[in-house]
């Protein structure tokens, strides 16, 4: 065990855990964030998605000791209360079923739209595409996709009111 | 939703105290709740017959519903509000809904069956009507006015043509009971005196008011049952048999007893768990548990490449008596041509989105068992038996958990949880790991069907034979103690194994010469195995239904005949109809998805084409129950690498009364597409002694590359007099899972000229399927 700190959505926390603790089980079990959950343990399916620099990261195979950077939860999306427009887009389109991969689709697609804010359907696809739902609610989920691309570029030119 | 449900928290604490119910709100209390209601025991039976058990109307004029219901992500918690905001004459934002918590929501059995409208929602409903009869003969003495110069709306009765004067269900009956008891023999049937209204009648039913649950799963709030935390919780895992039927010989406690956190190593003939305080030092002790097993003298199973080939010579445990119509043995002897196929389907996973998972609390000699079993009730009996506790020291409070459709019928893991609570005496949290997960689940039933069909000289479908036989003996019951998984490594056997299913062809065809019978084989070891079936989606439809579509698609091209009017043909060759017009209701949604596709007329196969990229489409249909659904899928098929991409969908569905069609359609697309990922890419692969698909790479899924570009649903009502004030709903959960297989097959066919009659349709299948036909 040794104590290791991490920042999570804006604050500092320190634990005390074995440094090969995947970031995953800091998380939920020490920060009581649930956003991520676990899906298969092996950076298969997503479902423990953060992101980290910009980048969507498979929280359950990264080691808590080698995280430097700021973390960003499912829980740190929304400002001042204010849902991301990533989020917003998913209760617009209704986009879960038993919702328990959503943390995966939208955090993926949130880090997916930061750098390429007007993907192509293609490039929904790809990027996507290691990011699973038992559901099968992945033709919603390139929608909302396509509908907070939408809202995020009409925000940037300051048109209001589109996302109806 | 957030603002309603704090102040119903509130309310609903206020009343329970008096009522004597323990109602606990997930999405807005907290767990502390549920750890001080530990002590609130015993857990008496919640009373159907009471209104009160059903619904809570609150000072500040708003509404709880209490469904015995639990939803497997289709929404029907906003479904059942809709409905009974409609017979209560409520406003829907003035309500909520509790679901699946054995201790404070009438037992209906959780869900299953896709019952939740179609059977479940009548209680609801006439207890809601029956409500607003309370409460407008309450209104009538508040007001002292007579029952016929009142009207209701919006949860406030008023004198009609005096509006001022009136009274809100909230100063009716806030914070108090009903004290009703209405009649009826079983929870199905119980009713008031009130009759619920005609549908036209019904205000929001039909409406598409957003989910209440979606908000919580999108901004990270909600509380699933993975997420649960109590005071002094450890956690536990597995170490699962490596081999089936393999009998435990050693544990190397040494192995793991200096690991930090370590608490225990529980266990009980084959079974075994390691306990650790941290859920990773759990992982991590599980890993390195030193056990040692001996293999069974027998191979428990064939490999899965010989799995069809042993289904053949077995001997069946059960079979169905036939469904005979006319003389199907002399049709063949009189028929212009007699053609036999045979289709294959592997057993394919459950492969819940994660591994099975429970928590369970024993402290004050009672047992809570936090879970997202979709039968909670039964979950609860079958922890109370393996635990030999009375059924009223143990409940079980539903939360949400990841999808596997059926898996959680009998999710293995509140039993576990529940047991070891008890051998450690804290609360326990155990999860099963991925690979234990996608190995050790509940499997769909492999399907071999052979059908034979005879054409007359005109190419009509003149005999007809159809057997069915199922992987399926010993199919796993809804949390039995003698069924779920630990009981069985603990050696605890069934003196009768449990029959299993087979299934037969579902449509409304007018063949005048038809036999259909099924039989159910097993596999040599029926116990303590990782292939164990249950009720996975439309459980056996999309099976039988991929059989049955796809011989049906044969014959059509064997009468050079267009496949969609092969098919009505047989459908109108007869009027004759049943009790809820599936045949006039079947040809209405084969001509929906016939005109919402754009279907011409030809026979299958087209013309071969002679590009890289082979296009086809194909149509099936069927009924699951009440609900008829025709779908048509358009492939593309990549001569150079056998893959599949179903470009586009389409699906007529006709569940009669609509309750919420967004909801609705969002059911049918993730039906339609978990029986696409079936069709496409999903089996079980074994050797003899262990299974070998224990990911997401070995049981493949679909992913987003292989989301169909357009899918087009639509929403039939095919009934004769559609506006009859009784329509009723049906189920909508599985039905479009069935005809998918065959859809998919038909338009690789009608692509390529090849017919493919054994799932899945993977790359490397259809690859040498082409080539060996030359194409």
């Amino acid at each position: 065990m040794s104590r290791i700190t991490i920042r999570v959505n804006g604050s500092a926390h320190t634990v005390d855990v074995d440094p090969a603790t995947p970031l995953l089980y800091v998380l939920r079990n020490d920060l009581d964030l649930h956003g991520p959950r676990f899906g298969c343990g092996l950076g298969q399916c997503g479902a423990c998605t953060v992101i980290i620099n910009g980048a969507a990261v498979r929280s359950c195979v990264t080691p808590v000791s080698t995280v430097k950077s700021e973390v960003t939860t499912l829980e740190g999306l929304a400002v001042n209360g204010k849902l991301h427009p990533v989020q917003q887009a998913w209760i617009d389109e209704q986009v879960p079923q038993c919702g328990f991969c959503q943390n995966g689709q939208i955090m993926t697609a949130k880090a997916m739209l930061d750098k390429t804010p007007n993907p192509t359907d293609a490039q929904i696809r790809e990027t996507m595409n290691n990011t699973l739902c038992r559901c099968m609610t992945y033709y919603r989920v390139q929608a909302a996709i396509r509908r907070a691309a939408k809202t995020m570029a009409d925000a940037r030119t300051g048109k209001k009111g589109v996302a109806a | 939703m957030k603002n309603v449900e704090e102040i119903l928290a509130t309310h609903r604490r206020g009343f329970l105290k008096t009522a004597g119910m323990l109602v606990v709100s997930f999405s807005a209390g907290s767990l502390a709740n549920e750890a001080e209601a530990q002590t609130a025991g015993p857990y008496p039976d919640v009373d159907f017959h009471q209104l009160d058990s059903w619904i809570v109307i609150h000072e500040n004029n708003t509404a709880t519903f209490y469904a015995g219901k639990t939803d497997c992500g289709q929404g029907t918690g906003t479904g059942f509000r809709q409905l009974m905001s409609d017979e209560l004459d409520i406003a829907f934002e003035q309500t909520t809904c509790i679901m699946g918590s054995t201790d404070n929501t009438p037992d209906q059995g959780g869900s299953g069956g896709s019952t939740a409208m179609e059977r479940d929602s009548w209680p609801m409903r006439r207890a809601a009507a029956e409500a607003r009869r309370v409460l407008l003969e309450m209104g009538s003495a508040r007001l002292g006015v007579p029952l016929d110069q009142l009207t209701v709306s919006n949860a406030m009765v008023s004198v009609k043509g005096d509006p001022a004067r009136r009274v809100t269900y909230g100063e009716l009956i806030g914070g108090k009971k009903f004290n009703v008891t209405m009649t009826g023999a079983n929870v199905f049937v119980v009713t008031g005196k009130a009759k619920v209204k005609p549908v036209q009648e019904l205000k929001y039913t039909g409406q598409a008011p957003q989910r209440y649950d979606i908000p919580a799963k999108v901004d990270g709030s909600l509380k699933w049952a993975v997420d649960v935390k109590l005071p002094g919780m450890v956690h536990a895992r597995n170490v699962k048999p490596p081999y089936a039927g393999a009998k435990l010989t050693s544990i190397d406690e040494s192995s793991v007893k200096n690991l930090p956190g370590f608490i225990r190593v529980v266990s009980k003939g084959n079974y075994v768990a390691v306990v650790c305080e941290r859920e990773e030092q759990a992982i991590n002790a599980a890993r390195r548990l030193k056990t040692t097993w001996e293999k069974p003298a027998t191979a428990p199973f064939p490999a899965s490449d010989d799995l069809f080939d042993y289904m053949r010579k077995a001997t069946p445990a059960t079979a169905s008596n036939p469904i005979l119509v006319g003389n199907p043995e002399a049709a063949f002897a009189g028929a212009a041509k007699v053609f036999e196929a045979e289709y294959e389907v592997p057993f394919q996973g459950h492969t819940a989105f994660a591994g099975a998972h429970a928590t369970a609390d024993p402290s004050n000699g009672q047992m809570t068992v936090y879970s997202n079993d979709m039968k909670s009730y039964g979950m609860r009996n079958g922890v109370a038996a393996f635990l030999g506790m009375p059924r009223e020291k143990v409940r079980v409070v539903w939360m949400e958990g990841p999808q596997g459709y059926g898996r959680t019928a009998a999710d293995d893991a509140g039993c576990e949880a529940a047991w070891l609570a008890k051998e450690i005496g804290r609360p326990v949290r155990i999860q099963w790991m991925r690979e234990e997960e996608t190995a050790w689940d509940t499997k769909g039933p492999a399907f071999l069907v052979k059908v034979r069909g005879g054409l007359d000289a005109q190419g009509r479908l003149v005999a007809y034979d159809y057997q069915a036989r199922s992987c399926d003996h010993n199919h796993v019951g809804y949390n039995e103690p003698e069924t779920v998984l630990i009981a069985q490594l603990m050696g605890i056997r069934k003196s009768t194994p449990n029959n299993g299913s087979s299934a037969t062809a579902s449509d409304m065809y007018a063949i005048p010469n038809r036999r259909m019978a099924g039989d159910v084989v097993g596999l040599r070891l029926i116990w303590e195995t990782p292939i164990r079936t249950g009720n996975l989606r439309d459980p056996n439809g999309p099976q039988s239904t991929f059989a049955a579509e796809s011989f049906i698609d044969e014959m059509a091209a064997a009468a050079k005949a267009d496949p969609y009017e092969f098919r009505m043909r047989m459908l109108r060759a007869s009027t004759a109809d049943d009790s809820v017009f599936r045949r006039a209701r079947s040809i209405a949604c084969l001509k929906a998805a016939a005109e919402a596709y754009g279907w011409d007329s030809r026979p299958s196969p087209k013309p071969a084409g002679d590009g890289r990229i082979l296009t086809g489409r194909g149509i099936a249909y069927s009924f699951r129950g009440n609900t008829v659904v025709a779908e048509i899928a358009e492939v593309e098929v990549n001569r150079e690498t056998g893959h599949v991409w179903a470009k586009r969908l389409v699906c007529a569905h006709d569940c009669g009364l609509i309750v919420n069609p967004e909801s609705l359609r969002r059911s049918i697309e993730g039906a339609m597409l978990h029986a696409l990922s079936r069709a496409i890419h999903e089996e079980v692969r074994f050797d003899t002694e262990k299974v070998l698909s224990t990911n997401w790479m070995s049981h493949p899924t679909l992913r987003h590359m292989d989301v169909p570009e357009r899918i087009d649903v639509v929403l039939v009502n095919g009934d004769p007099n559609p506006n009859r004030p009784d329509l009723a709903p049906y189920g909508a959960g599985e039905a479009s899972c069935k005809p998918m297989l065959a859809a998919i097959a038909n338009a690789i066919h009608d692509a390529t000229g090849v017919r493919i009659r054994r799932v899945p349709f993977r790359d490397a299948r259809v690859l040498a399927a082409l080539k060996a036909a030359k194409v």
